[in-house]
């Protein structure tokens, strides 16, 4: 694994406020936030969380606004590993995908054998998508190949349920750290990088997700291998995740501009969208009254 | 019988070394009477282009040089030329001075050059700047010595006005090829002396006797002189002026009494500075408990 | 899994230009008012970026250099010179708020003019000078305090050449320290750039400001000429090519005039090994392609340590498929129009010169609007450090590419021009930087970031970049006699 470039974060800064002032309008508004729809994984990862509430997410991942035809589905749900199989029977027949945290999600404060344990379950459930976290302190105190190897033998339990490995950059202080971790996870075996558990701030800033994507663009140089990205907590509005498209496509490219590639991590970014969306097509502003809140 | 005295050879002085003139001419230097005192070396161009090489060699040194140091080196020319004042004021007798006001040119040289050693490690911290932009970069002026300075020696006396202005160029940490002055030459080669006496290191100051009508030209047209001194020569001026063009050399014309105690102060070595600003970022935006 | 079958584009995004207002002919603006010129000859000044014309412009001639220096003589030793030097700063205050005011219409007609695009002028070029006038309004009455031990007083009538490359920021530039110093102005703008500095005419009708204390005039270069040589002005303050910057200076030889020159540059920007190097290509693209290359201190000899060289010159290909080439009023427009023809004609010379010197050339595949003047992004590699585009100022999107492996090597190759105005370096290593932000020659050092600009930043060049600073403490004494 080659040496991962310093990073400067005033020069991260300027960066990212130009793909903040790229002009969005019309047409590429209307397939812009059409497009954010579709990368959306809708979550609930709480502690209270009920078959009920995870029943109502799911329906709705395949029903956004049924009142305003042609809006695609969302990517994914994501829940914790013992709603896989509830989640996964609600969305079958669709293109939704049911991802599961897994290997002691949100801390990763277990031994490897639970971890893996934890994963193995999800998968045997049916998740379809891993989505994993590293193990901070072990990273903060310089184990790196602690965590490699984590991150390696959870890809190997995972057989075709792909990995998203969240690094939780909340934690992890400085860019620089966060481009290392996200060299290590790639090199591990990750199909995904994800920034956040969506339990600690700040998550997914713009100038985080952009230093993932270096990681990304920088190994798809060198080796060919696309890796996807999928930025988690505090993307909120339409905006913001038009700057986030914006902001891949400049990075990597029109081929990461898929689902299959890149995903939000939120649960109110939704009705954010399609009101922005509704906005667009009537010239109204629109009322949260009028869009559920599953 | 009466002591045959050992009469005094005067050179030029380039590049630490005291050579003949390469063109192997001479001029008569004469006293206030119109007497010769003494053969001076008839400098040419080529002596012009040689101390311009010796002196951009010795740039980087010098300017390397610490602050600190350049300060001493300074003030031990002091010293030596303290030690000297006998020959000085005897050279400027010869000149055609008084006793009592040759011994106050001297005198009041060597306070100047003191002057000046006590500036070399103070003038940065005066005129440098740390200047408050508004993105998150440090950003700070300083000076940087404009590099190789050709100077004409005021022509209305032979030492005072040449330290008075020779001095500041060298504090600033440039180098220096000099044309001394012409009917009265004679402290400029001792002087050379001095300076080779004092640690200054061969090629700082390149001194250089001759006709200045016939020496302006190749020195303000070199194009690897970054700056020209003159005083006293409004005559001049025009001249040098269109000379320096080409180069875009930097021409610092001083109309000054140099023999006037207050003439001494820190803009005669800024003068002789560029302004370097540099600019970093800064990591913290907005203080040490910003998040990213 | 849903794909998406079709490339997501931006949009058109245009600036409005409803809200600005031009006139049709300009007349010349002297002792504060609109006076027809006396040569009765106007010019046409061209949008760059469909050739049409925006509007005719007074050609000054020497009757006109003239009354405007003598109208600026008389505000000088009536009016200006006997102000209270806070009074005089209250007024600069002004202009800057009346410019904050106007600064969408000025961004706007900047853009309509120069061809820069609407985010530079929106962005960077009307903050900038509204911040200048802000910045130096403060000194107008603290000047003892930058001048310990000495008399200081202003000069008279500075005369004021800017060119075309920051029309208004460098009117702001020139404007404002003299104003702060107490000397009163004729400034010429550039003849394919005058609008936005016919604006600031107005604005500064606005703001009260005594008559004739800024006086704007326009023309070409024989109006200029006109200015140097005007017996009357004590200042020249000229920002352009070193060509003509070489000119002033023999037309003031041995008189008492003194000068400031912002010329040209050919800029190194150095990367090393350990840089930040996504960052570093950000600083190769904002120092090479900001404004369309029209930079005195654009970053265009780039050298790369040669172990990193396929790797960021890869990286800088890469970004300059995500730079959008067109209309410089679309606000995602990177990279505007050429300023005029005929500096798209000299773009194109070297870029030529460049192939047959056996340059390899790589061009941002973009598509170039039919109308207008584009050049697209362009990089040469494979260039020596002898070939015309390494030592010739381009001064548009052409970058070369040299690579390097020692420090020693690539200070000497960067010092290696007769010019000095700014240098980048870019490495993680601190002591590094220090070795190298000393031994470069240039006035303006750039570690980690390239063109930077601040009201409070003093900038200009070494050796023939020019002489004096602008900008900054240092920028006052340009503006004053010091005893």
């Amino acid at each position: 694994m080659s040496l991962s470039p310093t990073v400067d974060k005033v020069g991260v800064e300027e960066r990212v406020s130009r793909f903040q002032k790229r002009s969005i309008k019309t047409s590429a508004k209307m397939d812009g936030l059409k497009l954010v729809l579709n990368m959306i994984d809708l979550t609930t990862l709480e502690g209270k969380d009920t078959p009920g509430k995870v029943r109502q997410m799911c329906y709705k991942a395949n029903h956004l606004h049924d009142s305003f035809p042609g809006l695609p589905s969302v990517a994914a749900v994501c829940v914790y590993p013992s709603m896989v199989k509830l989640a996964k029977s609600m969305v079958k027949n669709s293109a939704v995908k049911v991802a599961s945290v897994s290997t002691a999600f949100p801390s990763g404060q277990a031994p490897i054998d639970v971890k893996i344990s934890d994963t193995k379950f999800a998968v045997d459930q049916g998740a379809d998508e891993i989505d994993m976290v590293i193990s901070r302190g072990k990273f903060l105190a310089g184990e790196f190949s602690f965590v490699y190897d984590e991150i390696a033998q959870i890809k190997e339990v995972c057989g075709k349920s792909r990995l998203k490995v969240i690094l939780e950059t909340g934690e992890l202080a400085t860019l620089d750290n966060v481009r290392k971790a996200s060299d290590l996870a790639i090199h591990a075996g990750a199909d995904f990088i994800k920034t956040s558990t969506g339990k600690i701030q700040p998550a997914a800033t713009m100038q985080v997700t952009y230093t993932m994507l270096m990681a990304i663009r920088d190994y798809y140089d060198e080796t060919g291998i696309m890796i996807g990205m999928k930025p988690a907590g505090g993307i909120s509005n339409s905006k913001l995740a038009l700057h986030n498209l914006v902001m891949v496509k400049e990075v990597l490219g029109e081929e990461w501009l898929t689902n299959k590639w890149f995903r939000f991590g939120a649960s109110s970014l939704a009705n954010d969208v399609l009101m922005q969306i509704l906005k667009t097509e009537t010239g109204k502003y629109q009322s949260s009254d009028y869009f559920t809140i599953d | 019988m009466k002591r045959i005295e050992v009469l005094k050879t005067y050179k030029i002085y380039a590049g630490g070394k005291f050579p003949r003139t390469e063109s192997g001419r001479y001029y008569l230097a004469l006293n206030i009477n119109g007497e010769p005192i003494a053969n001076m070396c008839r400098g040419s161009r080529k002596d012009i282009r040689n101390a311009v090489v010796f002196a951009r060699r010795a740039l980087g040194a010098w300017s390397g040089k610490t602050a600190f140091n350049r300060s001493q080196i300074l003030y031990r020319i002091a010293e030596v030329l303290e030690g000297r004042k006998s020959q000085f004021i005897e050279e400027l007798i010869l000149q055609g001075m008084t006793k009592s006001s040759a011994l106050k040119e001297v005198e009041s040289s060597i306070d100047r050059i003191v002057y000046y050693a006590g500036w070399c490690d103070k003038y940065c911290q005066i005129g440098s700047s740390v200047n408050p932009v508004s993105s998150s970069h440090f950003n700070f002026s300083t000076y940087e010595p404009v590099g190789v300075v050709g100077m004409i020696a005021p022509q209305d006396t032979s030492l005072y006005g040449l330290i008075s202005a020779l001095m500041p160029i060298i504090a600033g940490g440039n180098s220096c090829v000099l044309l001394a002055n012409e009917k009265m030459p004679l402290c400029a080669v001792t002087f050379a002396e001095v300076l080779h006496a004092s640690d200054v290191p061969g090629g700082v100051v390149n001194i250089i006797t001759g006709h200045i009508s016939e020496l302006i030209k190749p020195l303000a047209t070199h194009m690897d002189v970054n700056a020209i001194s003159i005083s006293n020569l409004p005559e001049l001026k025009r001249e040098i002026d269109l000379y320096s063009v080409d180069n875009l050399k930097r021409v610092r014309s001083y109309d000054v009494n140099w023999n006037s105690k207050g003439n001494q102060a820190l803009h005669y070595i800024t003068d002789f500075q560029e302004i370097k600003t540099t600019w970093h970022p800064i990591e913290n935006i907005g203080g040490a408990t910003s998040t990213y | 899994m849903a794909s998406k079958n079709k490339n997501w584009e931006y949009a058109p995004s245009l600036e409005s230009t409803e809200h600005i207002t031009l006139k049709k002919r300009y007349d010349l603006f002297i002792n504060g008012k609109w006076v027809k010129s006396a040569s009765n000859k106007y010019f046409k000044s061209i949008n760059p970026n469909d050739e049409k014309v925006i509007a005719e412009i007074s050609h000054a001639n020497q009757r006109d250099v003239n009354r405007a220096i003598e109208a600026a003589r008389n505000a000088y030793t009536k009016v200006w010179s006997k102000m209270p030097a806070n009074e005089r700063g209250k007024y600069i205050y002004r202009i800057a708020r009346l410019m904050q005011e106007r600064s969408r219409e000025l961004a706007v007609i900047e853009s309509l003019d120069a061809g820069k695009p609407i985010r530079e002028s929106r962005d960077i070029d009307i903050p900038l000078a509204c911040n200048h006038f802000f910045y130096y309004a403060g000194w107008a009455d603290k000047l003892d305090y930058a001048f310990p031990n000495r008399q200081i007083s202003p000069l008279g009538v500075a005369g004021q050449i800017i060119p075309w490359n920051f029309p208004i920021l460098m009117a702001a530039w020139k404007i404002a320290p003299a104003l702060a110093t107490g000397n009163t102005v004729v400034l010429k703008p550039a003849e394919t750039t005058s609008l936005s500095a016919l604006k600031l005419a107005e604005i500064i009708q606005d703001s009260g400001l005594p008559e004739g204390v800024v006086n704007i005039i326009t023309g070409y270069g024989d109006t200029g000429a006109a200015i140097v040589n005007h017996p009357d002005v004590n200042k020249i303050a000229f920002t352009g090519s070193t060509g003509v910057g070489k000119i002033i200076q023999k037309s003031i030889a041995g008189s008492e005039k003194k000068a400031t020159l912002e010329l040209g540059g050919k800029s190194a920007n150095i990367i090393f090994d350990d840089a930040p190097l996504d960052q570093a290509v950000e600083g190769i693209v904002n120092g090479i392609f900001f404004n369309q290359g029209h930079v005195c201190c654009a970053g265009s000899r780039l050298f790369v340590q040669e172990g990193i060289s396929e790797k960021v010159i890869r990286k800088l290909k890469h970004r300059m498929k995500s730079l959008v080439v067109g209309n410089p009023l679309d606000k995602n427009t990177d990279v505007g129009a050429i300023n005029s023809k005929e500096q798209l004609d000299i773009i194109n010379k070297y870029i030529k010169i460049g192939k047959k010197e056996g340059a390899e050339i790589h061009q941002s595949a973009c598509s170039l609007p039919s109308k207008g003047y584009f050049c697209p992004p362009t990089i040469f590699t494979n260039v020596a450090q002898s070939s015309v585009i390494v030592q010739e100022e381009i001064f548009g999107p052409v970058l070369t590419i040299q690579t390097f492996r020692t420090v020693d090597e690539v200070i000497q190759k960067a010092n290696n021009t007769p010019y000095g105005l700014a240098a980048g370096v870019w490495t993680d290593k601190g002591s590094r930087i220090f070795n190298l932000t000393t031994k470069l020659k240039a006035g303006v050092v750039w570690a980690n970031t390239y063109n930077k600009f601040d009201p409070s930043s003093p900038f200009g060049g070494y050796k023939e970049s020019g002489f004096g600073r602008e900008g900054g403490l240092h920028g006052l004494s340009a503006y004053l006699k010091l005893t």
